[in-house]
């Protein structure tokens, strides 16, 4: 410590050699009425003295003072740095060596208040920053990155190259490099910081960097201001609007405020005179034009206040100049910034892409787990299934049910899977045999049937479960999210629910493929009568093809209740989307769907980042985008061709 | 030809009957107008019932007899009902403004009455300007033609799409509940300029009418409403009893045949699927000055498969049917939901009707597409001994429309 201390004490004695004949006892003792009733306007410069003393023992009296441990023997005047002992106190000098006891009596306590302990706390910083811990380095770097000041750097500069830690050392050079920038002295050392950076993405940065090119608008009459930095000159009617032009004007005092209509009003009511006011007829006050007439009158005539009317205020802003500055003063600077931050903007522009990628990406996993069972019941079957968003529904019900019973997340999880398969694909057979087994010539009465038992489905869900939502909560390790840098990060649960997309596309590839049941499904729903005849039963192969389909459809339910709220209209939410989706991807063919969800989710994401504020919005549109689509191509993205089509 | 219209159609002759007997039989129990035995506000459920039962008019010829599921014609009801409020809320609000700015001593300007109206009307949602769809808000000749034309252009562009690209059957429900979806979603926002969520509100006033009780302008909107679903009912009939008709039914059967035959199918759908918007957005303007509110959620998709619901469960293909339909359901699920039914207490858990109402709509629903096809409307075949073939058993053949093997016996 005593080597760090004095190759700082070494670097300080070099930047301020006025300063450096002076211990510390000296300053105390010179400064001792401030210290023992410090106030925080005015202690400033005595600590800062202290600080700059070059001193080493100046560290360990401004621990002392700002711990309330500085203590004045009030007999003599010294300062110590003292601690409680049994019977009163046992001191040590400044300087670190010990200096006896004391009675109780003897000793006042130095009791600084908040505001003085926070000056000691920021002129210790730059002791901290080469403090022998650690940890103790790392917040003083924090403390500084948090508040960048001007009266940071020197110590930072001096505490780099003693820096044993070399993740430190790198932090600290960063963070010299950011304070540089705005606060060196020397304007080639500042460009010479921001160009250091190049176009690195850094938060820190982009906070250091955004100040330098701030801009304020300002009017002048003639040339621009000396010593002013212009960014843009500003012309009014393209850049700016005649009504903030002129309000500019009114800011800088180079014009009268406006006359809004509710003074003109107020001041005409007041001069109401016989009917007549400015040489106006009161009935002739209806528009704004006879009220400005009135008015200009009583102006000149002196009564009321000058103001300008919608003309004035076009004159004077016609004689003025507007322009932009920054509120930096050195234009290299601002220039090397600009560039910089524009530089960083196109590589921000590129992550935002990627993260947006990431986003449609697991929006469309999303919207073809919820979609998948739907190719099987629609895509395969024909059969309209208006209840599949409800099955959905019971799939994260089953979820929170389970999760009443296991409380270990994980285990809950890997039961209610299964379990929501279960109940949604008994739900779907009884479903098949009772109702949509006598409807399968009649589409449309399918479509108003299965409707019907969406909205019981759905009422007995609220009735059950109530109306607010239920929580259905991811196991721990599916907190947080996949970070690559501060722009581009997943989360994830969406990460797993884009696995499961995979794992359930897989499976039904598998199913369709290289299945018996796979092969007896597809011959089903190319000719019944066909595959009747060649011996297999076509009721039992419809009803299990349906319940598989909304078996799936019970397990996107937990994949969907993980991370959007479990409500009883959590199915009706996704039900038009995964209906569009196979549509959009083309009846009857897995692929399609996978197309289809991710045109979707692109859709809906590009829409998004086109409107952020407006998901609405951007639903309205994707819907729109979608029927236009539809136009151009009917059978969608990937259309069976030939016998397996249909009609 | 020698036979008249009402001849070859005496339902319609009965259809008018009833509903000229019903709207005195409800005057003269009105308040305003005779007895006091109805309240105004049954006054008004029951004119709002027969706007719906001219909307379920309008679905009953596009789904009915034209065989075109649209899920989207509650949604030309409303738009039909906005473009109606935009008038009334603009027209109170003028009315209210221009009071209140008599109070400042000077005669106000257009400008400021223009900018008061904005305030009140948009201050809810955070906005003091007129979006220009509201550019014809202050004539009420301007919105009662854009009460006919906005729904109507709606339909004739979006049908045009759908049955330009043969897009038919399921794929159109969805595509016309997706258009729905669509409208609904943009209305909630709030720069729609239609207020979003908060929609258009205190339609129930009519300006320059502060004088007259609610009780005599529910009775007009009563009779208006009357008046209006008579006259749909003889325009559809009409529309559907000539050859024009027997083309539609034609379609609804075979498409793909009908077109063979030369007729442009594209065409007629077109044409039934904008006439229908149009009556839907009529019935729209008379239904919400009576409910005195209209918001987004009333384009919502389930309204407009409520609606299906309701000509499924009153019958099909046969106008008195939607009529039935729509009276019916509408009115007995108001008074499920209105909480007015009394709960059924089981010991172990008691039965609230407004929580159960929707189930039991759901599974009767259910009920009657799998064993009543033809709704409640069947019940007038089986008094006039009107029966058709049994198409029951397994298909002889391998097409649909096969003969049957009970028929085959027969």
């Amino acid at each position: 410590m005593r080597a760090l201390l004095l190759s700082l004490a070494a670097l300080i004695l070099m930047a301020f050699p006025a300063l450096a004949q002076q211990s510390v006892a000296d300053i105390l003792a010179a400064n001792r009425d401030q210290i023992e009733k410090p106030s925080r306007q005015t202690i400033g410069p005595v600590i800062d003295q202290l600080a700059a003393s070059g001193d080493p023992a100046a560290a360990a009296v401004l621990t002392a003072w700002e711990a309330k441990q500085l203590g004045l023997r009030e007999s003599d005047g010294a300062f110590f740095i003292v601690e409680k002992s049994d019977d009163g106190w046992t001191l040590t000098n400044p300087d670190g060596s010990p200096a006896g006891t004391a009675p109780k009596g003897d000793i006042k306590e130095l009791k600084p208040n908040a505001g003085v302990r926070g000056l000691i706390a920021t002129a210790l910083v730059q002791f901290t920053l080469s403090d022998p811990d650690r940890a103790k380095r790392l917040a003083a770097l924090e403390s500084i990155a948090k508040d960048p000041k001007a009266d940071a750097l020197i110590p930072l500069r001096a505490a780099i190259d003693a820096e044993p830690d070399p993740d430190l050392k790198a932090q600290k050079q960063r963070l010299e490099r950011l304070l540089t920038l705005r606060f060196d002295p020397d304007s080639a050392a500042r460009v010479a910081a921001i160009e250091s950076f190049g176009s690195e993405l850094g938060l820190d940065l982009r906070a250091a960097l955004n100040p330098l090119v701030a801009t304020t608008r300002i009017a002048f009459a003639g040339d621009l201001p000396a010593g002013s930095n212009l960014a843009r000159t500003l012309t009014p009617g393209s850049d700016l609007t005649e009504v903030e032009a002129y309000d500019l004007l009114v800011a800088a005092n180079m014009a009268p405020a406006r006359l809004t209509v509710e003074e003109a009003r107020k001041a005409l009511v007041t001069n109401l005179n016989d009917g007549m006011v400015g040489g106006v007829a009161l009935a002739d006050l209806n528009t704004q034009a006879a009220r400005d007439t009135a008015y200009t009158a009583l102006e000149t005539a002196g009564i009321v206040p000058a103001a300008a009317t919608d003309a004035e205020v076009t004159a004077a802003v016609a004689a003025h100049r507007f322009a932009e500055v920054y509120a930096e003063p050195d234009p290299a600077v601002t220039s090397a910034a600009a560039a910089a931050l524009s530089g960083i903007t196109i590589k921000v522009g590129t992550m935002q892409a990627a993260d947006l990628a990431l986003d449609a990406v697991s929006l469309a996993s999303i919207y073809f787990l919820a979609a998948i069972g739907l190719a099987i019941t629609f895509g395969v079957m024909r059969v309209i299934n208006m209840a599949h968003g409800e099955f959905i529904m019971m799939g994260a019900y089953t979820g929170y049910v389970v999760q009443q019973f296991i409380p270990n997340h994980t285990v809950s999880i890997l039961v209610a899977l299964p379990l929501a398969f279960a109940v949604t694909f008994a739900a779907g057979v009884a479903m098949e045999r009772l109702v949509i087994r006598h409807l399968y010539k009649r589409p449309l009465e399918t479509l108003l049937a299965t409707f019907g038992i969406s909205i019981a489905l759905q009422q007995i869900a609220k009735n059950v479960f109530g109306t607010q939502a239920r929580p259905l909560t991811a196991p721990s390790w599916l907190d947080g999210a996949l970070t690559f840098n501060d722009v581009v990060s997943i989360s994830y649960i969406r990460i797993a629910i884009f696995v499961l997309a995979l794992v359930f596309l897989m499976f039904f590839l598998w199913l369709m493929k290289r299945t018996r049941l796979g092969l007896e499904v597809r011959a089903v729903t190319q000719n019944p009568s066909m595959a009747a005849s060649m011996g297999i039963n076509p009721d039992r192969i419809n009803m299990l093809t349906f319940g598989l389909g909304s078996g799936i459809a019970g397990i996107a339910g937990v994949a969907i209740g993980l991370f959007a709220k479990v409500t009883s209209e959590l199915g009706s939410d996704y039900i038009v989307q995964s209906f569009m989706t196979v549509v959009v991807g083309g009846v009857g063919n897995i692929w399609g769907t996978l197309a289809g969800a991710f045109l979707i989710g692109t859709f809906q994401k590009g829409i998004e980042w086109l409107n952020p504020s407006n998901t609405l919005a951007a639903q309205t549109y994707m819907i729109l985008l979608i029927i236009l689509f539809i136009q151009f191509r009917p059978r969608g993205i990937i259309a069976l061709k030939g016998r397996a089509a249909g009609d | 030809m020698s036979r008249t219209f009402f001849a070859k159609n005496p339902s319609v002759l009965w259809f008018l009957l009833i509903l000229a007997l019903f709207t005195l039989a409800v005057t003269v129990l009105s308040e305003a107008y005779g007895v006091a035995f109805i309240s105004t506000s049954f006054v008004k459920t029951l004119g709002k019932t027969l706007c719906l039962a001219l909307v379920a008019l309008a679905m009953d010829l596009i789904w009915g007899y034209a065989g075109i599921l649209s899920l989207g014609h509650m949604a030309f009801f409303a738009l039909g009902g906005y473009m109606i409020g935009m008038w009334l809320m603009y027209a109170r609000t003028d009315e209210i403004v221009v009071a209140a700015l008599a109070q400042g001593g000077l005669p106000a300007t257009a400008e400021e009455i223009r900018q008061g109206v904005a305030t009140q009307i948009f201050g809810v949602v955070g906005a003091s300007d007129f979006p220009p769809i509201w550019y014809f808000a202050h004539s009420f000749w301007a919105q009662i033609a854009l009460v006919v034309l906005v729904p109507g252009i709606l339909a004739l562009v979006f049908g045009w799409l759908a049955f330009r690209s043969r897009v038919t059957g399921v794929y159109l429900s969805i595509l016309t509940q997706a258009m729905t979806l669509a409208l609904a979603l943009y209305l909630f926002q709030n720069d729609s300029g239609l207020r979003g969520n908060n929609g258009l509100s205190g339609l129930q006033n009519l300006p320059g009418l502060d004088a007259v009780s609610q009780d005599d302008v529910s009775m007009w909107f009563f009779w208006a409403s009357a008046l209006a679903l008579g006259i749909g009912y003889l325009l559809l009939a009409w529309v559907v009893s000539g050859k024009f008709g027997s083309v539609i039914r034609a379609i609804r059967d075979d498409e793909q045949r009908v077109r063979f035959l030369g007729y442009s199918v594209e065409g007629y759908k077109l044409f039934v699927f904008t006439l229908t918007a149009v009556i839907a957005a009529i019935a729209g303007a008379l239904y919400y000055p009576q409910a005195g509110i209209i918001n987004p959620a009333e384009l919502a998709p389930i309204a407009s498969i409520y609606l299906a619901v309701w000509v499924a469960i009153g019958g099909r293909g046969r106008l008195y049917g939607a009529v039935i339909g729509a009276a019916f359901v509408s009115l007995l699920s108001s008074w499920f939901t209105g909480g007015r039914a009394p709960s059924i207490p089981l010991g172990f858990y008691t039965i609230d009707w407004v929580d159960w109402w929707l189930v039991i709509l759901g599974l009767s629903f259910v009920a009657v597409t799998l064993f009543a096809p033809k709704g409640i409307g069947g019940l007038f075949d089986l008094a006039t001994g009107l029966r058709s073939p049994n198409r029951r058993g397994a298909p002889l053949g391998p097409d649909d429309g096969a003969l049957m093997e009970k028929e085959a016996k027969e």
